[in-house]
């Protein structure tokens, strides 16, 4: 073994798992974690876990790994931690705890992202559950929406002894971990439902179909039913369009509309009633790891996909791992290229994109160089599909119908990093609805510092 | 009809050959919704999320009344549910109550309001009528439809309106025509003038509504009933051209000014799934006796 190397981790193979909806990284299985967990030199001074959002002992974990302790290395994770198995899958570990593994200084850092994973699938099927709380202070927080800054702000509420109850405005709780990111990089049934209902077993309550703001507004949920503090993790889920012709033709997308279809409704499944238009020729337009997963939905529907994205392969906001999977998978890049008008035929559907290319001017506001026109160099791509993945901003029905929460121009909520205090005394909000959209760990540290701080507030009153 | 499902059913009736009213036990959307608001139903695991105008509420029993026409393979399963089985999903009230509501009295009053309810468009104006009549204001409305079985809610709607006026296309019942016959006989032969026109009803008949009543300067509210998936702004499935804004029906709408919708473009939008809806629809109804050459069907 080089100790400079990662251990090798196995992935279905990328022709096969093109026409699947499987996942697609196998993880470790307990000899290749083992190996993993060798490299970690258990620093004194581990600069990994000042990586990590919500702070996970990460060599106190990988040490019980080391040792064959694997419940033990769930339980430590799981006192910072309610979804290991989403973060494990879904973190890019590769800008957080993994950059600053020493080991990374002279070879490749330490897998803990596939380590995390292997702890928490390696928990889930042996039937490990994370330790309920001790006490109930029965004092009564009210979460609104069940996605990972919710779970985890009302995971750690319970652990103090909270009486706890998620409101989601969808059937189905864990918010993007079930309608955005796809099954073959997030399994829903045996992954995401377990972590949820690991979450439920500390004794936290779930009420599905409730819309804040329209079933129920924060008003009413302290004045009439009696909860104390109030969290706000509704994320940003309102899609963006381009504002170019032909948008609204039959065809076009947005990236959150296709990807609920098939992730949220199950389209992919023939046993499913929602519909999915599946397209043969697919333009996705955009960088991200939405866009990414979009893609990849569309190719496994049976399509061919084309990634539209403005700059160029080092400005892609994807996870490279994404990046990666994505061109194995036999998705075509068309970087350096801008849409400019939808092309649509005489029913009303998509025919093709005029796009042009574009190359890279002085950096802008962002420090990203920014993409200017290349003249003449206006061309056609024949398609009968447009996904538009653009980003997303916060849902303003939570924020316009609760008095004194206080918004900024881009409707996302204000609230303190370090404790999630809004302008409303009581009520505390994190994730994509106070930042826009931002990632699953970042989230789930905006969850985590707001219990503290719900926490924090309750005990003083 | 299996599982742990708490939005019961307590009320069926059939309204028509197709279509249908059900009570639905649900609470926090009885207890806050309005006239001119939608629900999302599911009907089970595997079910579609299906938009429907509330057709009525009793905050007490909290109850919510819908109104449905089977005629998708949705509906039609929706449609076999009986009093005492239970939807696994019910959310809302979603989208804006109507603008009568939050209008200014005084204002309100001055108005001489005409509702056209178009087919299952009578159970969404329903609502708002009666909201009228028990606010003290008196309304007109028109009911058409195809022919005499099309006609719902007529019952319901006389105790609520000043004048009611059936019309059919075929003659069948009440007035003979469509309702822009009906609404050109009562405003050029009877005399009548109206401020508002409050029209809800198929796609084509609002569009053609919103063509006269723009000839005739009455400014006319509509309510849209696009394609969509989650009903809460999340999807944008369905956009509308709306002046020159897109605007989502969900969470902007479902009522728009008629006169500034882009009717064309919202319906063939309409059309985007209905191949995909006829390819269920056919495969439960025929099953494997169903081999029609050359249809997509059997592609898979």
């Amino acid at each position: 073994m080089d100790i400079l190397k990662k251990v090798p981790v196995r992935e279905q193979d990328p022709k096969v798992r093109a026409n699947n909806f499987e996942e697609v990284c196998y993880g470790y299985n307990l000899e290749e974690a083992m190996q993993e967990a060798s490299r970690c030199i258990q620093c004194k001074n581990p600069k990994c876990v000042g990586g990590c959002p919500v702070s996970i002992d990460i060599p106190g974990f990988i040490k019980e790994i080391t040792d064959n302790n694997i419940e033990e290395a769930f339980q430590v994770i799981s006192k910072y931690s309610s979804l290991p198995a989403v973060c494990g899958r879904v973190c890019p570990q590769e800008t957080q705890c993994e950059e600053r593994c020493i080991r990374g200084i002279k070879g490749e850092a330490v897998s803990i992202g596939k380590l995390e994973r292997f702890a928490a699938d390696w928990a889930r099927e042996h039937n490990i559950v994370p330790e309920p709380p001790k006490e109930k202070n029965g004092k009564k927080v009210a979460v609104i929406g069940a996605g990972p800054a919710g779970l985890t702000c009302a995971g750690d509420l319970a652990k103090l002894g909270y009486d706890v109850t998620i409101f989601e405005a969808l059937h189905e709780p864990g918010g993007v971990l079930v309608y955005g990111i796809p099954e073959f990089r997030l399994p829903k049934d045996t992954v995401v439902k377990k972590e949820i209902e690991n979450v439920i077993s500390l004794g936290v309550k779930i009420e599905t179909n409730v819309i804040i703001g329209k079933s129920i507004t924060i008003d009413e949920l302290m004045e009439e039913e009696g909860f104390q503090a109030i969290f706000i993790g509704s994320g940003a889920g309102l899609p963006k369009f381009m504002g170019i012709p032909g948008e609204n033709a039959n065809g076009v997308f947005s990236a959150n509309e296709y990807l609920t279809r098939s992730n949220l409704m199950k389209a992919f499944d023939k046993e499913y009633d929602t519909p999915i238009i599946a397209g043969k020729k697919v333009a996705v337009v955009g960088g991200g790891n939405v866009a990414m997963d979009a893609a990849r939905t569309a190719l496994r529907l049976g399509a061919e996909v084309y990634i539209v994205y403005r700059r160029g392969e080092a400005e892609l906001p994807a996870r490279v791992e994404e990046v990666h999977h994505a061109k194995e998978e036999g998705i075509i890049f068309k970087l350096l290229t801008n849409p400019k008008e939808i092309l649509v035929n005489e029913n009303g559907w998509v025919s093709g994109m005029r796009c042009v290319e574009m190359e890279l001017g002085e950096p802008d506001e962002s420090g990203r160089r920014k993409p200017v026109e290349k003249k003449d160099s206006e061309f056609v791509l024949d398609l009968d599909t447009v996904i538009m993945s653009l980003g997303t901003s916060p849902n303003p029905l939570i924020s316009t119908t609760t008095k004194g929460l206080e918004t900024n121009r881009h409707k996302c909520i204000i609230a303190e990093e370090e404790t999630g205090i809004t302008s409303r005394e009581g009520v505390y909000a994190g994730g994509d609805a106070v930042t826009g959209a931002a990632t699953v760990i970042l989230a789930m540290g905006a969850g985590k510092a707001a219990a503290a701080g719900i926490d924090k507030y309750l005990k003083s009153r | 009809m299996v599982g742990n499902y708490i939005y019961t059913i307590t009320k069926k009736e059939k309204l028509s050959d197709t279509i249908y009213l059900m009570d639905i036990k649900a609470p926090r959307v009885a207890k806050n919704c309005y006239p001119g608001q939608f629900v999302i139903v599911k009907i089970d695991e595997k079910g579609e999320r299906i938009p429907l105008t509330i057709c009525d509420y009793d905050r007490e029993a909290g109850t919510v009344s819908i109104v449905f026409q089977a005629i998708g393979s949705s509906t039609q399963l929706m449609s076999q549910y009986e009093v005492g089985e239970a939807f696994r999903d019910f959310t809302g009230p979603l989208g804006h109550r109507s603008e009568l509501i939050d209008m200014p009295r005084e204002e309100l009053s001055k108005l001489k309001i005409l509702f056209v309810a178009g087919g299952v468009g009578a159970a969404p104006v329903y609502p708002q009528v009666k909201w009228m009549k028990e606010n003290g204001y008196d309304v007109d409305c028109i009911i058409g439809a195809r022919n005499k079985s099309l006609i719902i809610l007529e019952d319901s709607m006389k105790n609520f309106v000043k004048n009611l006026y059936i019309t059919t296309d075929d003659g069948s019942y009440g007035f003979k025509g469509n309702v822009n016959d009906c609404i050109k006989d009562l405003v050029h032969n009877q005399g009548k003038h109206y401020d508002l026109v409050i029209a809800i009803g198929p796609m084509i008949m609002m569009k053609f509504v919103c063509i006269l009543t723009k000839e005739l300067g009455i400014r006319t509210i509509v309510s849209m009933n696009p394609v969509m998936v989650d009903g809460t702004g999340m999807c944008g499935a369905c956009r509308l051209t709306i002046g020159n804004e897109v605007k989502f029906a969900c969470v902007d709408g479902p009522e728009f000014d008629g006169h500034l919708v882009n009717f064309d473009e919202a319906m063939k939008r309409l059309q985007m799934y209905k191949t995909e809806e006829g390819k269920v629809v056919l495969r439960q109804k025929e099953g494997a006796t169903h081999h029609h050459p050359g249809c997509e069907c059997h592609e898979e």
